[in-house]
């Protein structure tokens, strides 16, 4: 069935069992919402020097929205942001290849579970959920790095 | 299935060739999102290309046979339109793009107007916490714009208006009030009359958003005695881009124009411009022609067959539906949990399983419903939920896709169980 191929084994596995989740200590917060839908994410990020100590993150929305966000935790934190950046220019290539791009060895050794996601981007509807969180984490590094400089300068 | 009070749907299904389509590999659609818009019978298609191919010319100008025969009709859909709604006058009937467009114009006719109908600082302005985004955001702007006060009537935990504190809500100061007949996201059906009362009693002017009442129940503007009745086309039948927004006369004739341009003026100079008189003044620029043709075909449709018997066929869906779903685990009806008093939206939540994925796995089985807010986000916060699904009826629904839908829901509570 077709739908197995959004719904995979370990999207629905994030799904019921979020890693990472609830709101943290963090550098920068944002909002971010889907307003055609409904979704919403309160998302912190936590910074040491370039390296992410943590995501943590609170919210409401579909599958797809929540086991991303719980995929992203467990593939952002510990990374360097310049690595982190990469992870999540790939992921965002990926949601956006209307199901044309088939991950290879080397695309899953960067995006790990986040290649689940693949069957997503075949629905126009629902790739907005699958990088609401990502989205957030780009807005919210954005601005801890900001303050940093404000901070500094 | 035998119940009473059903319509011919095997007939009248023939009328709409989209639900003979198939999705998905070969699943017959089973359409259930009916309050977002309807899907259109074949009279309605035919009257939009038999425009195009046959007088396509634009309407009010030329003196050539195609002019004439485009502007007949145009005219002739206000025509119908003014019938369908019992409107004392065709000139009643101002065409716009949708229902949305109808209630800005009102806002705005009304920002604009003199006194006694100047929406300005130390006035206000009420509507109520089930509206539409389009009767929200519209009045939010002419609060922000003039300063006046914008109030709202909240709503009980059955998905009822809260009118206990009517005479608190709509006072002296109050100089619109504006709300909707039946709520796309709850289903309710307002008690219009409690509210004209009210209003009338302290001068105030009703607008009613007629969007999920026109397509589904007899519309009848004098017995409302609101002022204005604003509604769209797409929900009853018609195309999209063409909506309406009735008007008492005296009202149109006192209250200035919102947009200007050709086909709205008498007189133009390059100091200043005389205006049309109603509903023209209100048309600036090419109308949507064809769209208010197609909608006239709609008028008839519905009208053969017959507005009271689509309602008492809505009824026993929404009843049957009701019943139903009251049986599937887990799921709660967000709104009145009987027919009574209540249109054929039905909003709920399936436990926790989010709407998106409950339409998802939906969809995979040919069944077409609304999910998320609905643009009415306001209930879903009054509520304290993110969303819902919502299933919703026409007068072309049976009985056989209520069941459709409750084994559709079995199906998504096993897929996320």
């Amino acid at each position: 069935m077709k739908l197995d191929s959004m719904y995979q084994e370990v999207i629905l596995d994030h799904y019921k069992h979020p890693h990472g989740r609830g709101l943290r200590d963090g550098d920068a917060e944002v909002h971010h919402t889907n307003p055609t839908c409904g979704d919403e994410i309160t998302l912190r990020v936590k910074l040491n020097g370039s390296t992410i100590t943590d995501v943590s993150y609170e919210g409401q929305g579909c599958s797809i929205s929540q086991a991303s966000a719980s995929v992203l935790n467990d593939l952002l934190v510990g990374k360097e942001l310049a690595e982190a950046q990469k992870v999540q220019e790939l992921f965002l290539e990926l949601m956006q290849s209307k199901g044309k791009i088939e991950p290879d060895d080397a695309m899953e050794e960067v995006l790990e579970d986040a290649v689940a996601f693949a069957g997503v981007s075949k629905y126009p509807a629902r790739v907005k959920c699958a990088l609401l969180s990502w989205m957030a984490w780009k807005d919210a590094t954005a601005q801890a790095l900001a303050d940093r400089e404000t901070e500094t300068a | 299935m035998n119940m009473p009070g059903l319509l011919d749907t095997e007939a009248i299904r023939k009328d709409f060739p989209i639900l003979d389509r198939l999705v998905h590999d070969g699943k017959k659609v089973v359409y259930l999102d009916n309050a977002a818009t309807s899907q259109k019978p074949r009279q309605v298609l035919d009257a939009l290309s038999d425009y195009y191919e046959r007088y396509n010319s634009n309407v009010h100008r030329g003196v050539h046979v195609l002019a004439e025969e485009a502007t007949a009709a145009y005219e002739s859909a206000r025509d119908k339109i003014a019938e369908f709604i019992n409107a004392p006058s065709r000139d009643e009937v101002i065409f716009t793009k949708n229902a949305s467009e109808s209630l800005n114009l009102v806002a705005n006719m009304l920002g604009f107007a003199d006194e006694p109908y100047r929406v300005e600082r130390g006035t206000e302005i009420v509507i109520t916490e089930m509206e539409h985004h389009s009767n929200i955001v519209p009045w939010q702007l002419l609060s922000q714009r003039t300063g006046a006060k914008l109030k709202w009537f909240g709503l009980t935990d059955e998905g009822r208006l809260d009118l206990s504190t009517i005479d608190e809500v709509i006072t002296e100061k109050t100089k619109v009030v504006s709300f909707v007949l039946v709520s796309n996201i709850l289903g309710t059906v307002n008690p219009v009359e409690a509210i004209v009362r009210r209003a009338q009693e302290v001068g105030a002017l009703v607008v009613v958003d007629a969007s999920q009442a026109a397509p589904h129940m007899p519309l009848d503007v004098q017995a409302l005695q609101a002022d204005f009745v604003a509604f769209t086309g797409h929900k009853m039948c018609g195309p999209t881009g063409i909506g309406v927004l009735w008007g008492r006369q005296e009202l149109l004739e006192d209250l200035p124009p919102f947009l200007g341009g050709g086909e709205m003026i008498e007189t133009v100079s390059m100091h200043s411009s005389t205006y049309a008189p109603a509903p023209h003044k209100f048309e600036a620029g090419t109308p949507p022609i064809a769209q208010a043709i197609g909608l006239g075909a709609a008028v008839d449709y519905l009208a053969s067959i017959g507005m009271e018997n689509i309602a008492a066929h809505e009824h026993v869906i929404t009843g049957y539906a009701l019943e139903r779903l009251a049986s599937v685990p887990d799921l709660r009806i967000v709104g009145p949990v009987t027919a009574e008093d209540r249109g054929a939206a039905i909003s709920f939540t399936l436990g926790d399983i989010h709407p998106h994925d409950v339409g998802q796995v939906l969809d995979e089985q040919g069944i077409a419903v609304r999910v998320g807010h609905h643009c009415a986000r306001p209930v879903c916060l009054r509520y304290g939920i993110p969303a819902t699904t919502r299933a919703s009826f026409y007068l072309y629904s049976t009985p056989s896709e209520v069941d459709a839908l409750v084994e559709g829901l079995e199906h998504v509570q096993n897929f996320f169980g």
